[in-house]
C-alpha cells in the first residue's frame, strides 16, 4: 500500500499547488482553542450547521419533483408521498429537519446568551446570529407555504391580514406579498423564490460570515465567575489562555461536535421514519371552508398570542413588539459588551431565559389545542350527560334540547365535552342566579354574543330552566345577596333561585 | 515573479535620475489609472441606477397597481337560488386569475337574502385574520375556527378578536341575477365594499346602464391577470 499512499500524496500536492486551499483549511481545523471549550455545551452551533446542510441537500432532492404551481403543488406532494420511491421519507427528513433546526438554533441562542458569548469582541457574531435566527424562521414559514395545503392557504391569508394592518402602505404590502389580488399562482411562486433562492442564499452567506468570525476571534472561553470582560485587556487574556491551555480544535474538541451532530441526524431520521412527513392536509381549495387552519409548530405561540390580544391592542402589538424584540436582541451586545459572563452572576439573564422559555412553551401548548376556538361540531356530536337529564321536568329537558340545538356546546362544555371558549356549564347554577343567566343569554357580554334574536321567549325560558338545574347536590344555588338586604328577608338556607 | 522584478528595478534605480523620471511617469500613470477607476465606478453606479428602475418596477409592480382595477361585477347566481330569510354559501371564479391558479382561483361568499330584493353578501374571510367563517343558522352566528371571532347574521361583530364586522361585497341585481363587485382578497386595507350597502337594481329599471355593463362585465368569465391591458 505505500505505493498507493504515495500516489495519493502526489495527487493532493498537484491539486494543492494549483488550489492552495488545503493548507488554510487544515490550519483552520487544527487551530488552538481553550481546553475548557471542548464541552458538550459547545456542540449546538455545529449541529445547526450540519442540519442546514441536510436541509439544503434534501431540499434540492425534493426540488427534483415538486411543482411550484398553485394548481399542481398539492398533487405533486401527494405524488411525492405515494408514487415516488422514498419520496415520503425525503419529505419527512426535510420537515423534521426544519423542526430540529429551529430547536437547535434556539438552544444555541440560549447557550451563547447564558455563557456571555455575545460580549466583546464577539458582538457582531451575535448580531449576525440574530439575523440567522430570523432567516431560519423565515425558511420555516415559507416552507410551510410551499406545502401548499389548506393550512398553507389560510396561513397566507393570516399573513396578508396582518400585513394589511400596516398603516398607509398596508394594501400595497398585501398586493406585493400575494403577487396579485388574491392568494393564487403568483403567490406560490413568490414564496418558492423566497424559500429556494433568496433566504437560503442569505442564510448560507451569513453562516459563512458567522463561522469566519468564530475562527477569527476564537471560540468563547468557558466563563468563570468574577473574570470580567474588559475591552482593553480581553484579547491578550484570551491569547494567553489559548496559549496555556490550547488544544487543537480538530480532533481534540471537534469529536464531541461530530458525535452530537451524528446523534441529531439519527434523531431526525428516526422521527422521519416513525412519524413520516407533515401533511399535506386538505387541498388548497378556498371553497372548502370546513377547516380549522393552524400554523406549524414553530408559530403556534404567535397563533395563540393573536387569540388573546384585546382587539384594540392587536395592531400596535403586532408591529411594535417585533421591532422592540429584534431591536433589543441586536443592541444587546453593544449595550452590554463588557463585564461578567458567568450565568451565576447574571440573575436577570437567567430569569429572562427562563421566563421567555416558559412563556413560549405555554403559548405553544395552548396553540396545540386552541381553547379559544369554537368546536364546530360539538352541538351535533357531543352528548349531554344522562345524569343532567334525570329527574328533570319536561321544561328542563326541553331546555337541554335548546342548549344543544342553538349550538351553545360549540363554545361551552358540559360533562367535559364541547368548546372551551366560554366557561363550562356544569355547576353554572351555583355561580349565576336565574336573572343573571337570562341577562347573559339574551344580551351577551364578556366574550359571549347576544342570543336575544336567536331565541324565542319559550326557548329562553326552557334553556334557563335547564341551566338553573345544573349544579351538584352539595353546591348551593347562587343567590343575589343584595336582594335579601333590600327586601329585609332572612337569608335563605338554600335559595331556590326563583324570585 | 512580477514583484521580484519590480523590486529589483526599484533597488537599482533608486539613486539613478533616469529611473527617477520613470517612477514619476509611473506615478502619473497610476494617478491617471486611479482616476479612470473612479470614473468607471461612477459609470457603473449610473448604469446600476438605470437598471434599478425596471428591477424595482417589476418587484413593486403588484403593490403599485390601482386599487379599483381588480374589482368587477360578477354574477353569483339567480335570485331564486337564495331562499328568503336564509344565508347560503356560494362560490365564484375570481375575475382575475392565471392559467395555473387551479382551485385557488375560486372564491366563496355568504349570501343572505333578507327578503325580496334585499341581500347582504359577506366575504368568508374573518375580519380578524382572514380565516373562513362558518354560518350557524340555529344560533344565527358566523363563527371563525381560528381564534373564535363571532358575527351576527347581519355581519356585525358579536364577540372575539375581530375589531369590526364581516367584509361585505357591493351587490346589485341585474334581471334575475345577483351580482357582486369582487376580485380582491378582502382585508382591513382592502375592504370589499367601501361605503354603506346598497341594493342596486339594474336591468328593467335602467336599461342603458345594464346593456353597457352586460356587454363586458357581468359574466363571470375568468380573465387573464398576467396579460397586458
Amino acid at each position: 500500500m505505500p505505493g498507493l499512499k504515495q500516489a495519493g500524496n502526489r495527487v493532493y500536492e498537484w491539486l494543492e499547488d494549483r488550489l492552495g486551499l488545503g493548507k488554510p483549511i487544515l490550519d483552520a481545523a487544527e487551530h488552538e482553542v481553550p481546553a475548557s471549550t471542548a464541552s458538550w455545551w459547545y456542540v449546538f452551533g455545529s449541529a445547526a450547521t450540519v442540519l442546514l446542510i441536510m436541509q439544503v441537500v434534501t431540499g434540492i432532492l425534493l426540488g427534483l419533483v415538486y411543482s411550484p404551481s398553485a394548481g399542481q403543488a398539492w398533487s405533486s406532494l401527494e405524488f411525492l408521498d405515494h408514487s415516488v420511491r422514498l419520496g415520503w421519507f425525503l419529505r419527512a427528513l426535510h420537515g423534521w429537519g426544519s423542526d430540529f433546526m429551529i430547536a437547535i438554533v434556539l438552544i444555541h441562542l440560549a447557550q451563547v446568551f447564558l455563557f456571555g458569548a455575545y460580549k466583546f469582541p464577539r458582538e457582531l457574531t451575535w448580531i449576525v446570529g440574530v439575523f440567522l435566527l430570523l432567516l431560519t424562521l423565515g425558511m420555516a414559514f415559507t416552507g410551510q407555504v410551499l406545502r401548499f395545503d389548506q393550512d398553507a392557504y389560510w396561513g397566507l391569508g393570516i399573513g396578508a391580514s396582518i400585513m394589511s394592518r400596516v398603516p398607509i402602505v398596508g394594501g400595497s404590502l398585501v398586493d406585493m406579498m400575494l403577487g396579485g389580488p388574491i392568494i393564487a399562482g403568483p403567490t406560490l411562486t413568490r414564496f418558492f423564490a423566497l424559500h429556494v433562492f433568496i433566504i437560503p442564499g442569505a442564510l448560507l452567506s451569513l453562516v459563512g460570515v458567522h463561522l469566519w468570525m468564530v475562527l477569527r476571534l476564537g471560540i468563547n472561553e468557558w466563563p468563570m465567575p468574577g473574570r470580567l470582560v474588559n475591552k482593553s485587556t480581553y484579547t491578550s487574556e484570551y491569547r494567553k489562555l489559548t496559549k496555556e491551555t490550547g488544544i487543537a480544535f480538530v480532533p481534540d474538541a471537534a469529536w464531541k461536535d461530530a458525535i452530537f451532530a451524528a446523534a441529531i441526524m439519527l434523531a431526525v431520521m428516526a422521527c422521519a421514519f416513525y412519524f413520516g412527513p407533515f401533511g399535506p392536509t386538505g387541498q388548497p381549495d378556498p371553497t372548502i371552508i370546513q377547516t380549522a387552519p393552524k400554523p406549524d409548530f414553530a408559530f403556534l405561540w404567535i397563533f395563540a398570542v393573536l387569540a388573546y390580544l384585546p382587539p384594540s391592542l392587536e395592531t400596535p402589538v403586532l408591529f411594535i413588539a417585533p421591532v422592540l424584540i429584534v431591536g433589543a436582541m441586536l443592541l444587546l451586545p453593544l449595550v452590554s459588551g463588557e463585564g461578567e459572563k458567568h450565568w451565576s452572576r447574571r440573575p436577570v439573564a437567567v430569569l429572562m431565559v427562563a421566563v421567555i422559555a416558559v412563556t413560549l412553551g405555554i403559548f405553544t401548548h395552548l396553540g396545540t389545542y386552541t381553547p379559544w376556538s369554537p368546536v364546530m361540531d360539538a352541538w351535533t356530536a357531543d352528548p349531554i350527560p344522562a345524569a343532567y337529564l334525570h329527574d328533570r321536568t319536561p321544561l328542563e329537558r326541553q331546555g337541554a334540547l335548546v342548549l344543544q340545538n342553538k349550538q351553545c356546546r360549540n363554545c361551552h362544555s358540559i360533562g367535559g365535552t364541547g368548546g372551551l371558549r366560554g366557561p363550562a356549564l356544569d355547576g353554572i347554577a351555583s355561580r349565576m342566579t336565574e336573572d343573571q343567566i337570562i341577562r347573559q343569554v339574551l344580551q351577551g357580554g364578556g366574550n359571549m354574543p347576544a342570543y336575544g334574536n336567536a331565541l324565542s321567549p319559550a326557548e329562553t325560558t326552557a334553556l334557563v330552566r335547564f341551566l338553573t338545574s345544573l349544579r351538584s347536590e352539595n353546591q348551593p344555588a347562587a343567590f343575589d345577596a343584595s336582594r335579601n338586604l333590600v327586601t329585609n328577608e332572612p337569608q335563605p338556607a338554600a335559595p331556590t333561585g326563583t324570585h | 515573479m512580477n514583484e521580484n522584478e519590480s523590486n529589483s528595478v526599484d533597488e537599482k534605480s533608486a539613486p539613478n535620475p533616469a529611473s527617477d523620471e520613470a517612477s514619476r511617469a509611473k506615478e502619473a500613470t497610476h494617478s491617471r489609472r486611479a482616476f479612470l477607476f473612479k470614473l468607471s465606478l461612477l459609470a457603473n453606479g449610473a448604469v446600476g441606477a438605470v437598471l434599478a428602475v425596471p428591477i424595482f418596477g417589476y418587484l413593486l409592480g403588484p403593490g403599485l397597481k390601482k386599487k379599483q382595477s381588480d374589482l368587477s361585477w360578477i354574477g353569483i347566481g339567480a335570485m331564486s337560488e337564495f331562499p328568503e330569510g336564509e344565508t347560503r354559501l356560494t362560490t365564484f371564479r375570481n375575475p382575475v386569475t392565471t392559467a395555473w391558479d387551479g382551485q385557488t382561483g375560486d372564491v366563496s361568499c355568504w349570501v343572505r337574502r333578507i327578503s325580496g330584493t334585499q341581500f347582504q353578501v359577506f366575504a368568508v374571510n374573518c375580519a380578524h385574520l382572514g380565516c373562513p367563517v362558518r354560518w350557524f343558522a340555529e344560533s344565527k352566528l358566523f363563527l371563525c375556527p381560528c381564534h373564535g371571532g363571532a358575527y351576527y347574521e347581519d355581519g356585525g361583530r358579536a364577540s372575539g378578536p375581530p375589531e369590526r364586522g364581516l367584509f361585505e361585497y357591493e351587490h346589485r341585481i341585474v334581471g334575475d341575477m345577483l351580482q357582486i363587485s369582487a376580485g380582491k382578497m378582502p382585508t382591513l386595507a382592502a375592504k370589499a365594499s367601501s361605503g354603506g350597502t346598497l341594493t342596486q337594481i339594474a336591468g328593467t329599471n335602467a336599461p342603458q346602464e345594464s346593456t353597457g355593463l352586460q356587454s363586458n362585465q357581468d359574466t363571470a368569465k375568468p380573465r387573464c391577470g398576467s396579460c397586458q391591458g
